[in-house]
């Protein structure tokens, strides 16, 4: 079985008490992140990228970290829209159909505890699904040339950027401007520099880092300002926790078909965690039936919404690993710690590096059992921590931010980039222009262009070698699906407001 | 009628036309390469001009732009983030974060007395973390102070 002595090596890795520290940490900062209504798994993980960096941690160390924070998030999320109506991040914007509800009735720790085990029970089957599927994918991936791997980043923007925006246009732009920014700086392969307008500081590029953070953090303080920090609505009181074995029982095939398509929602590039709580709200909803009481506080109504983006959590990670493709905003951002630390994803990962892929996996599955504990008996803690009132809350983001990116690059220029950014974000999601493909162009930008060259350098300059193989015409038909179907979709399924990850 | 998104696709045609005359003046590819430098780029910004074009032609409904009051106040915060940088270096990370976190602050929710504690707290609390806990080469105040 080589899956389980992978799973030995992986635990060998995650074990050490340092990454078992790294991981504690990571679920109890993700859960805080989580809870808070304005910081999500996506800014969570932003804001501490750089400061992880400069605290000199080795890759899997980091990724131990990052990802922990990100697991707890999607754990997090819930807290907020149970007890305040809020959700604490957007993939937690269903829970709040049936969680607040439950809680208006006196059950919000009724609601807590079965949304915390729905969350388990996702994320552990959505990492063990993770550890079955991602070394399979990794050995079809080995099959991938240049061609292919262009369809496949052609095929990451049109899904992605289809579902992201309830207008294809302003996905495609948000996607062409990512690889536009992308593009800026020295040519690697020529030398040349391109689209500086003679400036020094752009000569190197814009660091993705610097966008992330600008686009995810910094524009939340100007949400913040243009709503006074209002909308912290009044919340309900949390009285004692007990768990409420027999619904959580009631609930358990909701849990585990909201797992299974929560975790094919996270693989498919570009539909991500948000996605796969409302695709299975909504089918919990028309299996359970008009007497199914969905909306009035059910328990399965907060358990499917949770189970399901939890799962998604984890399969976003399959193709982020595999091929190198972000499947989400938070996995975009995941993949550009992997590329900061000098880690390419893709199948050589799983060949070279399988103490990374493996320790990360150990360390996840270890996370979930962290993370049950935290969020079930010790949910209390993170209720009070839910008290901090935005005005301390957003400066103290914002402060973070700019020390983590000053901390890289000991730049102005990167810190005025930063806030060029912010600015960007505030008016493009302002303008339901998602900033996830803006995000992945970036990320992109160069891959995408070197696979081209190279290709055409390979055909010797004939433009239908990218259409040469089943599998890059493949890529290209489902990419032009994932672009197309949206917009005869959108009727049944319009995407809410503001939903970016 | 005038809309943002007209206004954001002309200013992206605009960028975009500016990317292709820059692009026009790198070299051609080379047996090596034979797309050159040139050619992805002119990809991109055809891209961007065919996305702004939708855009133009077929904006959105109007976004839900604030109040006046509450532009000015987001512009401000702009300003003050932008002098945050520059101040960063040469005044050390003390002063210039408490100001700036007790002005955003204050932004947020308008009580003086909380946002002059806030930025006072936050300055301190995060020097000490990152100083201190996380050792990152922090410099409280100018260095011309400090000798």
């Amino acid at each position: 079985m080589d899956i389980l002595s992978n799973l030995a090596l992986g635990f060998e890795v995650a074990l050490s008490p340092m990454t078992l520290f790294l991981a504690v940490v990571g679920c109890f900062l993700g859960t805080i992140i989580g809870a808070l209504p304005g910081l999500g798994p996506s800014n969570g993980v932003a804001i501490l990228i750089p400061i992880t960096f400069t605290m000199g941690l080795d890759a899997t160390a980091a990724l131990v970290l990052l990802t922990s924070v990100y697991y707890g998030a999607m754990y997090g999320g819930r807290i907020s829209s149970i007890l305040l109506n809020i959700p604490g991040d957007e993939p937690a914007m269903m829970t709040t159909l049936d969680g607040y509800p439950m809680a208006r009735n006196g059950r919000a720790g009724d609601a807590l505890v079965i949304s915390g085990v729905a969350s388990f029970v996702g994320a552990l089957l959505a990492t063990i699904a993770l550890a079955l599927v991602a070394p399979y994918l990794a050995r079809i991936a080995y099959k991938f040339g240049p061609a292919e791997y262009f369809a496949l980043y052609a095929l990451a923007f049109a899904t992605l950027g289809g579902m992201a925006s309830n207008n294809q246009a302003k996905s495609a732009l948000a996607s062409f401007i990512g690889l536009g920014i992308a593009l800026i700086g020295i040519d690697n392969n020529s030398g040349f520099t391109r689209f500086t307008g003679g400036n020094l500081h752009l000569a190197d590029g814009i660091d993705f880092l610097v966008a992330i953070v600008g686009l995810f953090a910094v524009s939340e303080v100007f949400f913040f300002i243009e709503s006074h920090g209002k909308g912290s609505a009044v919340g309900v009181a949390l009285g004692k926790v007990t768990v409420p074995w027999r619904e959580i029982w009631s609930t358990r095939w909701t849990m585990l078909r909201s797992s299974a398509v929560g975790f094919v929602a996270g693989v498919l590039p570009g539909a991500g965690a948000s996605l796969g709580s409302f695709m299975t709200y909504m089918m919990e909803k028309s299996i359970a039936g008009k007497n199914g009481g969905f909306g009035t506080g059910v328990a399965k109504g907060v358990a499917a919404p949770e189970a399901g983006n939890n799962a998604a959590a984890g399969g976003a990670l399959v193709p982020m690993l595999t091929l190198g493709v972000p499947g989400s905003g938070t996995t975009a951002v995941l993949l550009a710690v992997l590329m900061t630390l000098n880690i390419t994803p893709g199948p050589t990962l799983f060949a070279d590096r399988p103490e990374v892929v493996w320790g990360l996996i150990a360390a996840l599955l270890i996370a979930n059992f962290v993370l049950l504990a935290m969020n079930v008996p010790m949910v209390k803690v993170f209720v009070r921590i839910l008290q901090v009132p935005p005005a301390i809350l957003l400066p103290g983001v914002t402060m973070i931010s700019f020390v983590g990116i000053y901390s890289l690059s000991g730049s102005y220029f990167d810190l005025l980039l930063m806030v060029g950014f912010g600015v960007m974000g505030y008016l493009f999601r302002k303008m339901d222009i998602p900033t996830v493909p803006v995000i992945l162009g970036i990320l992109l930008g160069y891959q995408m262009e070197n696979n081209l060259r190279h290709a055409m350098t390979l055909s010797g300059g004939e433009w239908t070698y990218l259409l040469s193989s089943p599998i890059s015409i493949g890529l290209w038909i489902a990419a032009a699906l994932g672009f197309i179907a949206p917009m005869f979709l959108r009727r049944y399924l319009r995407k809410p407001q503001m939903v970016t990850d | 009628m005038i809309r943002s998104d007209r206004i954001l696709g002309v200013v992206v045609v605009i960028v975009a036309l500016v990317f292709i005359t820059s692009a026009y003046n790198l070299p051609q590819g080379n047996l090596f390469d034979k797309l050159g430098p040139k050619a992805f780029p002119i990809i991109v910004a055809i891209g961007m001009i065919v996305s702004a074009a939708g855009l133009i032609l077929r904006p959105d409904p109007e976004a839900d732009w604030p109040e006046m009051p509450s532009l000015l106040s987001i512009g401000f915060a702009t300003v003050v983030l932008v002098g945050y940088a520059y101040s960063l270096k040469p005044l050390g990370f003390l002063a210039p974060t408490a100001i700036a976190a007790a002005i955003l602050s204050y932004q947020i929710s308008p009580r003086p007395i909380p946002a002059v504690l806030t930025g006072i707290g936050l300055s301190v609390g995060l020097f000490v973390i990152f100083k201190y806990a996380l050792g990152l080469g922090l410099f409280a105040l100018p260095r011309s102070l400090m000798g």
